[in-house]
C-alpha cells in the first residue's frame, strides 16, 4: 500500500519522496497533484506530483514540514507507508509552444513548478528558470532545473547563493532584456501575487498553480475555492492553475488564514508527542 | 414500481399470518397505541455525538408489529420506493421470529439498519399506511425495520445471502454510496466479480460523510460492508474511476460493465457577496470535515473545525437539519436555521425538523441571507438578512418566496454553513464527454438505468439529482437487473 521506495532529504525543512503508485504514474500529467493522509487520525493534505515513473510504477512528491501532516510526512522513511495517497488531481496544464517561458519558483514551489517547466521545455519553448528562496539551503532541485533549462538564475532574499533580491527583481530583468512571452510561477500565495503585479504591467500572459486549503480534492466541499475573474472556482477541479491576472490573491491569502489557531495547536501537539 | 398483488396474495394466505390475524380482531389492534420510540433527552444530546433515538424493546416491537392490520390490500408497500413487503416482515415480528422478519426484509432491501433509520417514512410507507383514513398514527414501518435490522445485527447471526456459483464476469461499481452497495450485493449474489471503487478513504458514500453519527452510527454502515466483503465484493478506496484509471483502462482490465453511482457532490453557494469570506462553509465542508475527518476529536484527530458562537445555516432540507444540530454539538450558544420559505415548505424529515427544536435550535423561517460582512481578517462578522413572504406557487408547486422591501437586517455571526442544495458530481461527465446528460448535469438513463453509452449503467444522486437513500438502492436494484440482463445477452 502506498509504499515509500525512496526518501532523500534535501534540506533542513524540504525532504523528496519516491512512492509506489503504478496507477496514479501511468495516468498523471504536469501540473496534476495527489492528496494524502498519514494514519488513522490524519489529515488530508494536497501534493504536487512532482515527478513519475511509468516504467516503476512510482511517483515523486517533495514536502516541506511547515505542520502537522506535512512533518509527519517528513519523518517518514523508506519502507514506510502512506496510510491514503489518491490523484491525479485537478486539472494538467495546457503546455503549448509560445516562444520564451519564464517559470519562476518560490521555496517548495520549485517543486510543483519542475514537471511544469520540463513540459514547456519538451514543448519546444526557451526556458528560463528562476529559482527563489529566503536563504541558500532552501534552493531546492538546481540540478534537476538546469539540466533542462536555458538558463537558471538564482534569487536569495539574503544574499547567500545567487544573485540577492526578490524572484520578482530577477524576472523583472529577464523581462527587461529579452521577449517573454509567458510566465510560470509557484510558490507561496504572496510570491504570486507580487509577480502577477508585476507581468501585468508587462502584460505578458502569466500563469500560477493555487495552494489553497483543501479537504477532499475532488470538488466535492468547497474549502477550497477562491475568486478568478470575479467568479467563485474550486482550485481542486478547476485548476490548480489559473490565469495569474484573474485571481484575487488577498482573497486567497486570507483564507489560507482561516485555521491558523487550529494548526498552532495542532502542531504543538504533535511536537510534544514526540519529546 | 407496481407492486405485485399475487405474490403477496400468496404470502398472506400463509398459515401462521392466518393464526395471527385470527388472534386478534382488528379492532383491537386498532385500540393499541402506537409505541413511542425512546430518545435521549435534548438537551443532553446536543452536547455530544450519540445516536439520538434509543430503538424499541423487543416487547414493543410485537405490540406495534400487532397494530398492523395485515390488510388484503395493502396500501403502505406502494408508499415505499423498493416495495418493501411491509405486513410480510410486520407479521414476523409479531410472531417474535426477529431473525426471519429481517430475511424478508433483506430480500428487497440490503440496508434496512440505514433505512429505518433515514427514510422520510412519514410521506413514503407510513404515508399509505390504512391508518391514517381511519384518522390514527399510522404502523410504524420505520422502527420496526430499524428495530429488526439491528437485532439481527446485534444477534451476531447476520445472514449473509447465498452466493452463486462465480460467472468469471467482471462488473465495476463507482461509488460506494447506498445505490453503489446495492448493487455491489445484487450482482455478488448473482456470481458476478464485484469491484467496488471509492474515490475516498471510506465506504458509504453520504452515508458517512454527510449523515452524521447522531443520526446514523458509522458502525452500521461498517457492518454492512463487512456483509459485502464476505460475499466476495473487492473493494478499492482511494480509486477515482477517470482520473486514477480511465473507464478504457478497466474495460483492457476485463471489466464487462460498470454501473455509476457517483452521487451528488457538488455543493451550490448563493453567489451574493462576502460568501467567500472565512468561516463560512458548504454543507458537505461542515459535515465531511465532522463526519468523514471527525473533526469534533480534533486535536485528537488532524483536521480541525472552527469553534464559534453564533453559527446560521442557509437551507431547510435534511442537509441544513444536520449542519445546524451539528454546529450545536460543536459548541454553538446559538445555532439557527434560515430558511427563505415556512416550516411547511421545509424538505427535511419531520423527525428531524422536531429534534431540532427540542435541542434549542432557533428557526428564523420566510428569511434569506444577502450579504455577508467580513472583519479586517477577512472573517465573516455579520450577515445581512432579508424578510420573505409567499406568493404565488412555483414550478414545484410551493408558494414562492418573495422578499420584503426593506426588511434588511444584520446578525451578528461566527460560522455560516450554506445548506442549499447539491448538484450532480461532474467527475464522471467530464471523463465520458460522450456521456448524455441533462442540462442540470444529471446523466440520463433508459428504464433499465442504461447511460447512452452500452453497458455503463447508472442511479441515486447522480441520475435524480439530490434524492434520498431509499430511491437510490432503488435505482441500484434496477441497475442491476439491467446489467445481468445486458451481461447474459
Ligand atoms: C494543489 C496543491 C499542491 C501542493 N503541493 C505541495 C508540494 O508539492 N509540496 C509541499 O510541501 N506543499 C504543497 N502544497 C501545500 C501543502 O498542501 C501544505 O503545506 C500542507 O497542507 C500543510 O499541512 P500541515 O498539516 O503540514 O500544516 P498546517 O498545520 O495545515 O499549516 C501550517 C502552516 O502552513 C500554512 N499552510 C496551510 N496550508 C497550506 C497550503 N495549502 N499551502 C501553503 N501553506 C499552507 C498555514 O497557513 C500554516 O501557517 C500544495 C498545496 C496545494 C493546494
Ligand atoms: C447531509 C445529508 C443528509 C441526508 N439525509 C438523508 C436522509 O435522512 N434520508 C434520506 O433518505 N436521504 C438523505 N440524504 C440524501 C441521501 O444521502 C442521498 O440521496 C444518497 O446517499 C445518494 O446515494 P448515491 O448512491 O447516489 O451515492 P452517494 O451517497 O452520493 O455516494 C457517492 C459516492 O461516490 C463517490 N464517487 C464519486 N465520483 C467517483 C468516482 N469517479 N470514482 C469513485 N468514486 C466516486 C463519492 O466519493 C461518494 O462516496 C442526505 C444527504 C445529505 C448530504
Ligand atoms: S425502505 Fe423506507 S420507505 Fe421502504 S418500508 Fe422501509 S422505511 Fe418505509
Ligand atoms: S397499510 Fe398499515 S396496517 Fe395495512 S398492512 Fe400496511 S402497515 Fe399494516
Ligand atoms: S478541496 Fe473540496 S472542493 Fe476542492
Amino acid at each position: 500500500m502506498y509504499k515509500i521506495i525512496e526518501k532523500e532529504t534535501l534540506s533542513e525543512n524540504v525532504a523528496k519522496f519516491i512512492i509506489e503508485s503504478e496507477t496514479i504514474a501511468n495516468n498523471r500529467k504536469a501540473g496534476q497533484f495527489v492528496i494524502i493522509k498519514i494514519g488513522e487520525k490524519g489529515e488530508r493534505i494536497p501534493l504536487t506530483i512532482a515527478d513519475a515513473d511509468a516504467n516503476k510504477g512510482t511517483i515523486t512528491l517533495i514536502v516541506q514540514k511547515v505542520g502537522t501532516t506535512s512533518h509527519k510526512l517528513f519523518n517518514l522513511e523508506s519502507g514506510d507507508s502512506l496510510t491514503d495517497l489518491v490523484g491525479p488531481l485537478g486539472k494538467a496544464t495546457e503546455v503549448e509552444k509560445v516562444g520564451t517561458v519564464i517559470a519562476a519558483g518560490g521555496g517548495v514551489g520549485i517543486a510543483p513548478l519542475y514537471p511544469i517547466a520540463k513540459a514547456f521545455k519538451e514543448a519546444g519553448n526557451k526556458l528560463i528558470t528562476v529559482l527563489a528562496a529566503r536563504s541558500k539551503d532552501l534552493i531546492i532541485l538546481e540540478d534537476e532545473m538546469k539540466a533542462f533549462s536555458d538558463e537558471t538564475v538564482v534569487m536569495t532574499d539574503d544574499g547567500s547563493y545567487g544573485k540577492k533580491g526578490l524572484v520578482t527583481a530577477g524576472i523583472e530583468e529577464i523581462i527587461n532584456r529579452e521577449q517573454v512571452d509567458t510566465v510560470v510561477t509557484i510558490g507561496p500565495a504572496i510570491m504570486m501575487k507580487f509577480v502577477a503585479l508585476l507581468t501585468k504591467k508587462y502584460s505578458i500572459h502569466t500563469l500560477v498553480s493555487l495552494n489553497t486549503i483543501m479537504v477532499d480534492g475532488t470538488g466535492m466541499c468547497g474549502a477550497c475555492r477562491v475568486s478568478v475573474g470575479g467568479k467563485t472556482k474550486f482550485v481542486c477541479v478547476d485548476g490548480p492553475e489559473f490565469d495569474a491576472h484573474e485571481v484575487d490573491f488577498d482573497g486567497m491569502l486570507k483564507r489560507m488564514n482561516a485555521y491558523r489557531s487550529e494548526e498552532e495547536v495542532s502542531y504543538k501537539k504533535y511536537l510534544e508527542s514526540r519529546n | 414500481m407496481p407492486v405485485d398483488y399475487k405474490e403477496l396474495k400468496k404470502d398472506r394466505a400463509r398459515d401462521f399470518r392466518a393464526e395471527l390475524r385470527a388472534k386478534l380482531s382488528a379492532k383491537e389492534r386498532t385500540k393499541t397505541e402506537r409505541v413511542v420510540m425512546s430518545e435521549k433527552p435534548p438537551m443532553e444530546r446536543n452536547k455530544g455525538f450519540v445516536e439520538v433515538n434509543n430503538g424499541i424493546a423487543e416487547e414493543e416491537a410485537v405490540r406495534e408489529a400487532g397494530r398492523c392490520l395485515d390488510c388484503p390490500t395493502p396500501t403502505c408497500i406502494s408508499g415505499c420506493p423498493v416495495n418493501i413487503n411491509i405486513p410480510g416482515f410486520v407479521k414476523q415480528v409479531e410472531k417474535g421470529d426477529f431473525l426471519e422478519a429481517a430475511k424478508v426484509l433483506k430480500s428487497t432491501n440490503a440496508l434496512p439498519a440505514v433505512c429505518g433509520r433515514v427514510c422520510p417514512q412519514e410521506i413514503q410507507c407510513e404515508e399509505q399506511c390504512i391508518y391514517n383514513k381511519m384518522n390514527k398514527p399510522p404502523v410504524a414501518v420505520g422502527n420496526l425495520e430499524r428495530f429488526t435490522a439491528d437485532y439481527e445485527r446485534e444477534s451476531g447471526n447476520i445472514s449473509v445471502p447465498e452466493v452463486a456459483a462465480p460467472n468469471g464476469i467482471k462488473v465495476g461499481i463507482v461509488g460506494s454510496g447506498p445505490g453503489g452497495l446495492t448493487v455491489a450485493g445484487e450482482l455478488a449474489k448473482l456470481g458476478y466479480e464485484v469491484t467496488l471503487f471509492e474515490a475516498l478513504h471510506e465506504y458509504g458514500g453520504v452515508l458517512v460523510y454527510g449523515i452524521p453519527e447522531f443520526r446514523l452510527p458509522k458502525a452500521i454502515v461498517r457492518t454492512e460492508i463487512n456483509n459485502l466483503e464476505k460475499m466476495g465484493v473487492k473493494f478499492v478506496k482511494n480509486f477515482i474511476v477517470g482520473r486514477t484509471a480511465t473507464f478504457d483502462d478497466l474495460k483492457k482490465e476485463g471489466f464487462k460493465a460498470f454501473y455509476i453511482g457517483s452521487g451528488a457532490g457538488l455543493p451550490r453557494f448563493m453567489n451574493i457577496p462576502g460568501e467567500n469570506l472565512i468561516n463560512i462553509f458548504s454543507s458537505n465542508e461542515y459535515l465531511t470535515r465532522v463526519n468523514l475527518m471527525k473533526a469534533y476529536k480534533f486535536p485528537e484527530y488532524d483536521t480541525p473545525i472552527v469553534e464559534a458562537k453564533t453559527v446560521i445555516v442557509v437551507g431547510g432540507g435534511n442537509t441544513a437539519m444536520d449542519s445546524v444540530r451539528t454546529a450545536k454539538r460543536l459548541g454553538a450558544e446559538r445555532s439557527i436555521i434560515i430558511y427563505r420559505r415556512s416550516e411547511k415548505e421545509m424538505p427535511a424529515r419531520v423527525e428531524e425538523i422536531k429534534h431540532a427544536k427540542e435541542e434549542g435550535i432557533e428557526f428564523l423561517n420566510l428569511n434569506n441571507p444577502i450579504e455577508y460582512i467580513g472583519d479586517s481578517e477577512g472573517r465573516v462578522k455579520q450577515a445581512k438578512v432579508q424578510k420573505m413572504e409567499l406568493g404565488a406557487p412555483d414550478d414545484s408547486g410551493r408558494r414562492r418566496p418573495v422578499p420584503v422591501k426593506g426588511s434588511e437586517y444584520l446578525i451578528d455571526v461566527d460560522v455560516v454553513v450554506v445548506g442549499v442544495g447539491v448538484s450532480p458530481n461532474p467527475l464522471i461527465p467530464q471523463a465520458l464527454p460522450e456521456l448524455e446528460v441533462t442540462r442540470w448535469g444529471t446523466i440520463v438513463v433508459g428504464d433499465d438505468m442504461q447511460t447512452s453509452i452500452p453497458g455503463i449503467f447508472a442511479g441515486g444522486d447522480i441520475v435524480r439529482g439530490g434524492a434520498t437513500v431509499i430511491l437510490a438502492m432503488g435505482d441500484g436494484k434496477k441497475a442491476a437487473d439491467g446489467m445481468h440482463k445486458y451481461l447474459s445477452e
